[in-house]
């Protein structure tokens, strides 16, 4: 028996080596978002198209995508020609102009073409707080229940969509 | 002369740097200038991970500290500061850990660690002492 608390210290390293090797490849800046599970926060934002002002009601039955994006945002060049490729596949987006001059996204729109079903203005970055957002381009997956029940910091691409796609029922 | 000169010139380098990150706010009381303080130093960028709001350049830390300043003006108090940003990015903004059940080994474990090292000196200190005890 007491042999055995020799060997205490080599479980300990073992169990420690298990708990490290687990950790490793992890996205260290993975930050868990607070609004997977809820309702979409209610909002008053002026579409970016129409000068229409769009409130909660206002947003798809369907599963749909919320996606903030901004002509300032270098990421949001890359994930655009994807983006389209989804609209085109039709899969519903919602874009939010996030901290953004109305004039530069229009001529965005204009340049690169549009994937968004409704774009609303965020200006001030208010429904961006709202959401928890921390910059963009940045998508929240909306199921048909209205939950949000995913959230993607980052670039949309070929190869993640699989798993975001996952979300959307 | 140059020598001093040169010495304050550095010197104002260092007081540049330090109050590079915050902007200029009037608060109507000194708490509330206190009380905002000490809410950015206590909040975590949720952007980059490793900065309170009150150190962090970036968009959303300039933006979050206009809101924590907003909200102390409007006469809310600290918790339901705290509580807004909780409920928007997370138990992640706050450096010092809500007291929960998940949070509950963080908080308490160093000290339960403690407590089986204590039993366990006594434990091997009684088992000496027996055996010496025999011994002699």
């Amino acid at each position: 028996m007491r042999k055995l608390l020799f060997f205490l210290p080599l479980a300990a390293f073992l169990i420690l080596a298990v708990v490290f090797y687990l950790q490793i490849g992890k996205d260290a800046q993975y930050m868990p978002s607070a609004l997977v599970g809820k309702k979409v926060p209610d909002f008053t934002l002026v579409s970016l198209q129409d000068d229409f002002v769009y409130m909660h009601d206002d947003l798809p039955n369907t599963p749909y995508l919320i996606n903030f994006w901004g002509t300032w945002c270098p990421a949001c060049h890359i994930e655009h020609p994807f983006l389209i490729e989804l609209a085109n596949a039709g899969v519903p987006i919602i874009g939010i102009d996030y901290k953004d001059e109305k004039a530069l996204a229009e001529q965005w729109l204009e340049q690169k073409g549009n994937p968004y079903q409704v774009i609303l203005m965020d200006e001030m970055g208010s429904f961006g707080v709202d959401m928890g957002v921390t910059g963009a381009p940045e998508t929240f997956v909306v199921d048909g229940s209205g939950m949000i029940v995913y959230r993607h910091q980052g670039v949309i691409n070929a190869e993640n969509w699989p798993e975001i796609k996952g979300y959307m029922k | 002369m140059i020598f001093i000169k040169s010495i304050l010139l550095s010197l104002m380098v260092f007081f540049y740097a330090s109050a590079s990150a915050q902007e200029q706010m009037a608060f109507s009381s000194e708490l509330n200038k206190t009380r905002y303080q000490s809410l950015v130093e206590e909040l975590r960028c949720p952007k980059c991970q490793n900065q309170n709001l009150a150190d962090s350049g970036s968009g959303i830390a300039v933006d979050l500290r206009e809101l924590v300043h907003q909200m102390i003006e409007d006469g809310k108090t600290d918790q339901e500061v705290v509580d807004y940003m909780v409920a928007r990015y997370g138990s992640f903004v706050l450096y010092r850990p809500q007291h929960s059940t998940a949070t509950f080994l963080l908080w308490y474990g160093p000290f339960i660690l403690l407590g089986i090292g204590g039993l366990a000196f006594v434990a091997v200190i009684m088992a000496n002492r027996k055996r010496r005890g025999r011994d002699s």
